[in-house]
């Protein structure tokens, strides 16, 4: 009894520093975010004292809509490309000796140790009309001198699929390197085709990788901000631009929240599917079993 | 047994993908020509015009304080909490980890702008106080996590034998406990230094006037400045980076034997 206490103390005590720091730090903010998006603001950018549904008269706009779409469907299109990237590669990494495996997954992952601001840096002189590939294709006669490539959605999403693929690649590996390969040889012995049986035995065997890229990828292309703003510009601007607009040159913060209340509502829609998925999914098992019982 | 090759052709196609403008950006930074488009010849003025900028060198400083004091806060809490979410198994501690697996996945962007309200709530003027504050916050979970991880490794039997052999106390804590959780506290302190150096949103959100940290001085280059020694700080970056990783490597591999 007094041994059980004593833990409880000392559980107590080694929970409290990290939770109350989250607490303080990261759940009342959050809470503050959706609170603030319901106040007044005034002309100086600061928070009024009374409430109002104004911040979110923006949300029914065109220009907003415009804004929402194009960051949902940069995202949507993100994420399938990373995924069909990411899993013939997971694939070849997967069927090499281990030693390889290794050396070609640090070669993946390591140059994402550097500046994410530098990598995007890298890709705006890339880009730039007298860059690289400008000049490349402009050589082969592909697009005529001075075409622009950066500042539009096609800039944007390359550069969103370089950023993110090494992320969706670590799961979609860690998943296809547990997989029995043996599977696919048998499925080929009884007929299969190679394309068959990839799709029919493969991708369900690494559909838990396959489930957190899609995570790891879309989540925070939601929230994107330095992409589209480095490489996109103006005309480009997705979700978190808008909530940066608000807040640095407007300077309206509850305008801003209910915009970052919008994200965050966006951000808990694939939470949810993924909850929904899984307790369908139990639900299933469970009325399997049922039914083998009977 | 013949096996497409598609597969592998197309990882050589995405690993050039990948490194491609790493070392396009490397080789600019030695190019005298300003476009980078054609080779002008060998030069080091873009490192001598970095080295001669005084704003990198006091953000430099900036950055160095900011990272070195979140990791250090931010091991001792996500340690803690690594060690209470394998220890306990209560309700309490499911809790937790919901608090501590939610900032792992939502945008930075949303952690940047809470943050700042909060901030401006309490009416806490932003300051370079208050960049720390927030690094420390999104690093806790990752130490946290990663200690976890190393933990459902950890063999119990050890400290079981060293206890049946009199250890106890502090000899435990410092013979047994910290030379076997070693790799994990370095390789939590490993990460959070990547990730508070990596950092531009939190930072750009929570930094007040005047506290520029790299990150928000790359960013202003980026935006404003002169390309080439953007060029020159990034490969500069990136040898650190590089080094960075080789030590933690060798040390880790040390450790393992």
């Amino acid at each position: 009894m007094k041994k059980d206490l004593l833990k409880n103390i000392q559980e107590k005590l080694i929970t409290f520093p990290s939770f109350t720091w989250l607490l303080i730090f990261f759940l009342i903010p959050t809470l503050l975010v959706v609170l603030i998006s319901f106040r007044t603001s005034d002309p100086f950018g600061n928070i009024g004292v009374g409430f109002t549904l104004s911040a979110y008269s923006e949300i029914t706009n065109m220009s907003f809509l415009r804004i929402l779409i194009r960051t949902l469907r940069l995202s949507f299109l993100n994420t399938i490309i990373c995924l069909l990237l990411g899993i013939p590669v997971a694939y070849a990494i997967a069927r090499m000796e281990k030693k390889w495996q290794q050396n070609l997954m640090l070669l993946i992952i390591v140059p994402f140790w550097t500046n994410f601001l530098i990598r995007i840096f890298a890709w705006k002189t890339l880009l730039h009309p007298e860059g690289f590939i400008g000049q490349t294709l402009t050589f082969l006669r592909l697009i005529p001198p001075g075409t622009p490539l950066l500042y539009n959605e096609g800039a944007v999403l390359l550069v969103l699929v370089y950023s993110f693929l090494p992320f969706a690649i670590l799961p979609l590996y860690a998943a296809a390197e547990k997989f029995d390969f043996q599977l696919l040889e048998a499925a080929r012995d009884l007929g299969s085709s190679g394309i068959q049986s990839f799709i029919t035995i493969f991708l369900p065997g690494i559909s838990v990788g396959i489930i957190s890229a899609t995570m790891i990828v879309f989540i925070p292309t939601l929230g994107s901000y330095v992409i589209p703003d480095l490489v996109g510009g103006p005309t480009c601007e997705m979700l978190g631009n808008r909530i940066a607009r608000r807040v640095f040159t407007d300077r309206d913060l509850p305008r801003g929240s209910a915009l970052s209340t919008v994200l965050i509502l966006a951000v808990m829609i694939p939470f949810l599917i993924q909850i929904l998925v899984r307790k369908s999914k139990k639900s299933g098992k469970i009325s399997a079993v049922e039914a083998l019982d009977k | 047994m013949k096996h497409s090759k598609f597969p592998l052709i197309l990882t050589i196609i995405i690993l050039t993908f990948i490194w491609a403008p790493i070392i396009i950006l490397v080789a600019n930074s030695f190019n005298a020509s300003r476009f980078g488009t054609v080779w002008g010849g060998f030069t080091l003025q873009w490192y001598e015009r970095l080295f001669a900028d005084r704003n990198v060198w006091r953000s430099l400083e900036n950055t160095l304080i900011v990272t070195g004091v979140s990791t250090v806060v931010s091991l001792v809490l996500g340690s803690l909490a690594g060690f209470a979410l394998h220890r306990y198994k209560t309700k309490i501690q499911k809790v937790h980890m919901g608090i501590i697996s939610i900032p792992l996945v939502i945008p930075d962007i949303l952690m940047g702008m809470s943050l700042l309200l909060f901030f401006v709530s309490i009416g806490m003027p932003l300051s370079i106080v208050t960049i720390i504050l927030g690094h420390i916050t999104f690093c806790i979970s990752f130490v946290a996590i990663t200690i976890l991880a190393r933990l459902q490794d950890f063999d119990y039997k050890i400290v079981e034998a060293a206890k049946d052999l009199g250890a106890h106390g502090w000899t435990l804590f410092r013979k047994i406990y910290i030379p076997l959780l070693a790799p994990g506290l370095l390789a939590g302190a490993m990460l959070s230094i990547t990730l508070s150096l990596d950092d531009f949103i939190v930072t750009f959100f929570t930094a007040g006037p005047g506290a520029s940290t790299l990150t928000i001085h790359i960013y202003s280059m980026i935006r404003f400045g002169t390309p080439p020694v953007i060029n020159a700080l990034s490969t500069i970056f990136l040898m650190l980076t590089f080094l960075l990783a080789l030590i933690y490597q060798r040390i880790s591999r040390r450790k393992l034997n």
